[in-house]
């Protein structure tokens, strides 16, 4: 049995377990397992446009964007350039983090350093279009202070990431 | 790279992705109703703690920025500090608790846990700092 259970991926592992969970939702609440599967089914039919755009630009980049060019932009000798990419396109590229996850995993297996990967996760709420419904909430000076907060952080952040997991 | 290597590497990522996916789309549509039905209730009132309540609130929810904004509109409508709400907006967009199965999977144990440790501790410094600005503006 415990052969059986290493052998399964752990993705497929932690479906299983959410699966589990959900059944047992399921035994002791079947209204409330309904709305959940319905909650489930809407955010995945929104959820799956965006995969199949996010897949088929790592497609075409895999094709087309050689590892030197990744290690040239966004490698370890990419200096302040590459930090000013990754800030942009974190501010640009908007997504789901699950979404975006393996497509910074695949630029980071290509050449990108470790410090730029963190930094462009931890840069997500800066983004033009939600901005005016935080400013809505929260005035415009609330908004761009924390807009500025969040880029200065994630560099800081990405640093630190970069410098404990290269060591 | 070819066409039949490029279908056959990004094939593979979305082999391991979307098993994840679904699997944090459905955990998260178990958890958010819990959780939004009891977020104004965790709140103490305390300057000093509710930002760490509101930053481990945030941890925990997952959701599109301006879903954040909402939620802490409504809770800044009922009387949570701005301080907290800002705590929680923060960790919501930067720290993701769900979310560390497959930041794990993809980019490394020790990247997800640090990454997400330190912009757990930078969405209550980040939070302080606003309100402190916002008191000099």
């Amino acid at each position: 049995m415990k052969k059986f259970l290493k052998k399964i991926p752990a993705q497929w592992k932690f479906l299983i377990f959410v699966l589990a969970l959900y059944l047992s939702i399921l035994l002791a609440d079947a209204g409330l397992a309904m709305a959940i599967a319905l909650q489930f089914l809407k955010t995945l039919k929104e959820v799956l446009p965006i995969i199949a755009v996010v897949f088929f630009v790592m497609f075409l980049l895999n094709l087309f964007i050689r590892p030197k060019t990744i290690k040239k932009h966004l490698g370890h000798d990419s200096g302040a350039k590459g930090w000013i990419y990754t800030i942009l396109a974190s501010i640009i590229i908007a997504g789901p983090p699950y979404i975006l996850m393996p497509m910074v995993a695949d630029f980071r297996r290509r050449g990108m350093k470790t410090s730029l990967a963190a930094a462009f996760l931890s840069n997500r709420s800066v983004q033009p279009v939600f901005l005016p419904v935080m400013a809505y909430y929260f005035g415009w000076t609330y908004t761009l202070t924390v807009s500025v907060c969040i880029v200065s952080f994630s560099i800081l952040s990405g640093l630190i990431v970069g410098r404990v997991i290269e060591k | 790279m070819t066409i039949q290597e490029s279908a056959k590497n990004t094939w593979n990522t979305l082999k391991i992705a979307l098993p994840m996916i679904c699997g944090i789309l459905l955990l998260l549509s178990i958890l958010n109703p819990v959780f939004e039905t009891y977020y104004p209730r965790i709140f103490t009132g305390n300057f000093f703690i509710d930002p760490i309540i509101g930053a481990l609130a945030g941890s925990v929810a997952f959701g599109i920025p301006i879903t954040s904004y909402i939620a802490g509109g409504e809770l800044l409508k009922d009387g949570v500090s701005l301080l907290a709400v800002t705590a929680f907006i923060l960790a919501w967009t930067t720290v993701g608790v769900a979310m560390l199965p497959i930041e794990m999977k993809f980019l490394g144990r020790r990247f997800a846990l640090l990454r997400n440790a330190i912009n757990f501790v930078n969405a209550i410094v980040i939070a302080i700092i606003v309100i402190l600005v916002l008191k000099v503006l």
